[in-house]
């Protein structure tokens, strides 16, 4: 990590800590806005974080590593989530998640290298009526086809 | 898309102006009223929320605090997802009342990870209520002081459980803590807090406004009003129904139009899944008990294939604390992958059976407690589909 980007990312988390407060309560609040303005919560930041709030590295790292919309590794842009729980699963997921590994050229787990797109699953979204559901970012997409999910990711392209 | 069929609970022309009669009423007035409807938690576990909202009420200390759980993660609910979109003012009064009830100040929504794209919208709808003095300091005149604010969660299905969800809060891991103490004594950073669902928080606002004895004219005597259940699987009309207390899994799958129906999961992951021989029984807290999830599967459903999606999400799914639900479901998924491969002898299966009994009691919180019971209903009543054609 360049110095310059390090100096932006302790003021950003200047910034978060000053609007939400230096209380540990901050912590959940701070990890989501860094995780959604970068795309993870570099080790670095984690320090950072565990600076400004007073509390042990580790403590920062506990909590990045329980939520699985944390992530202590860079992903892509643009994170696909799909639904993988069962209504979604009987509405023929495996179906859409072959369109997405081939449109994107990955596996799930796994990155682009142009760091544009990562691929995962999670569990269920709510939209067990819309089935099947993935998210990118935080928007929704619902009723997927194979055909809908192609054009989808070439606006995202 | 709103709730499909009869909305009297959750009327579409809810009228706002509830909240000044009903802050007009004590506190003890509120616990009452709601005490008498005999309203229980719509969240699943189905615990008296006019008990729960008298202790925390007799609680004496200096802060107290009000929780919505929106962390709606339990497979096939999503009622709450069309409350917090459609029936937004009901929620947020119930919350509001809730706060009056026990004398609190300050009342979260905890709104799970997954619903992101609601967040700048509920926070609008926030912003204007307080600037129609609906909020904030000495609400529409009756020198009640409460505001609401919203946290968001980041993908934990364990942070619906209630102690789980305010540790989340408090910026730990969501692991579920000891119970007792509850959060009615000792909640959100050690001061008595109230945790109840989205649903239970709009049936409040209903309550207090048409009165306890129209809610129990509706349901059963142990079960009291209407549910929402959030319908989806093999059925012609998926959504979010309302339907009283007591109607069976016959009558709902004829409401939902489903055909040739062979089980019907009630309760999602965590719940019961039902055989055709059992679609007489009755959705009730007293009989099949949810939380609002039914997801129901055709004649060409492989049953063993749904109770592995289910195993694999609790494998995800445990926070890991605790013994008996860490490694319990893992043993629990491998004997289904084992039986997947032809591998697995009935006596093995017997003891997969007694450990997941072991889970039931053994477990420190719900998840544990609940996460074998779709393995031991699915192998109990579909035993010989499972094994037939391995």
């Amino acid at each position: 990590m360049l110095l310059s980007e390090k100096n932006a990312m302790t003021e950003e988390i200047e910034e978060l800590c000053s609007n939400y407060g230096s209380y540990r309560e901050s912590l959940l609040p701070i990890l989501n806005d860094i995780q959604l303005r970068f795309g993870y919560v570099s080790e670095f930041a984690q320090q950072e974080i565990a600076r400004v709030l007073d509390i042990h590295p580790v403590e920062v790292y506990g909590v990045v590593t329980f939520y699985s919309f944390l992530s202590p590794k860079r992903l892509g842009k643009y994170i696909i989530r799909l639904c993988r729980t069962i209504s979604c699963d009987m509405a023929e997921k495996s179906s859409i998640a072959r369109v997405l590994e081939r449109e994107l050229g990955i596996r799930f787990g796994e990155t682009t290298s142009d760091m544009k797109f990562s691929l995962e699953y999670t569990n269920c979204l709510g939209m067990c009526d819309e089935s099947p559901a993935m998210l990118i970012n935080e928007q929704v997409f619902t009723k997927l086809t194979p055909h809908r999910v192609a054009e989808i990711i070439r606006k995202y392209k | 898309m709103p709730i499909i069929n009869n909305k009297e609970l959750f009327p579409t022309d809810y009228n706002d102006r509830i909240l000044i009669e009903a802050l007009k009423k004590t506190p003890q007035d509120i616990i009452y009223e709601i005490r008498e409807s005999g309203l229980k938690g719509r969240g699943g576990a189905g615990f008296p929320t006019g008990t729960k909202w008298n202790l925390a009420s007799a609680a004496v200390a200096e802060k107290k605090f009000v929780v919505c759980n929106a962390d709606e993660g339990e497979p096939g609910t999503f009622k709450d997802r069309v409350l917090l979109t459609d029936y937004l003012p009901m929620v947020i009064d119930g919350i509001t009342l809730g706060g009056r009830a026990i004398g609190a100040q300050k009342g979260y929504i905890y709104l799970r990870g997954e619903y992101r794209y609601m967040l700048g919208r509920l926070e609008n709808y926030i912003a204007q209520m307080i600037s129609e003095n609906r909020l904030g300091n000495n609400i529409l005149g009756t020198g009640f002081d409460f505001t609401i604010e919203i946290r968001l969660g980041a993908g934990a299905y364990i942070c619906g459980e209630e102690s789980a969800l305010i540790e989340s809060m408090e910026g730990h891991r969501g692991e579920a803590r000891n119970r007792p103490p509850f959060p009615v004594n000792r909640g959100y950073f050690c001061y008595p807090t109230i945790v109840n669902n989205v649903e239970t928080f709009a049936s409040v606002a209903v309550i207090i406004s048409k009165g306890a004895d129209w809610f129990k004219s509706f349901g059963t005597s142990k079960s009291p009003g209407k549910k929402l259940l959030s319908v989806s699987g093999d059925c012609r009309k998926p959504g979010v129904y309302e339907v009283p207390f007591g109607i069976n899994v016959k009558e709902l799958l004829k409401l939902v139009d489903a055909r040739k129906t062979k089980a019907v999961q009630i309760g999602g992951a965590s719940g019961y899944c039902l055989p055709r021989s059992q679609f007489d029984r009755t959705i009730s807290f007293e009989d099949a008990s949810t939380g609002g999830s039914v997801i129901i599967f055709n004649q060409t459903r492989d049953m063993l294939s749904v109770l592995k999606n289910f195993q694999e999400f609790f494998v995800e799914e445990s926070c890991g604390q605790c013994t008996p639900c860490r490694v319990g479901n893992k043993k629990l998924l491998d004997g289904v992958e084992k039986i997947e491969q032809g591998e697995c002898s009935i006596s093995y299966i017997r003891e997969l059976m007694d450990l997941g009994r072991s889970m039931q009691m053994a477990s420190k919180c719900g998840l544990g407690q609940s996460a074998p019971n779709s393995f031991i209903s699915i192998v109990t009543h579909f035993e010989n589909e499972i094994f037939s054609s391995r």
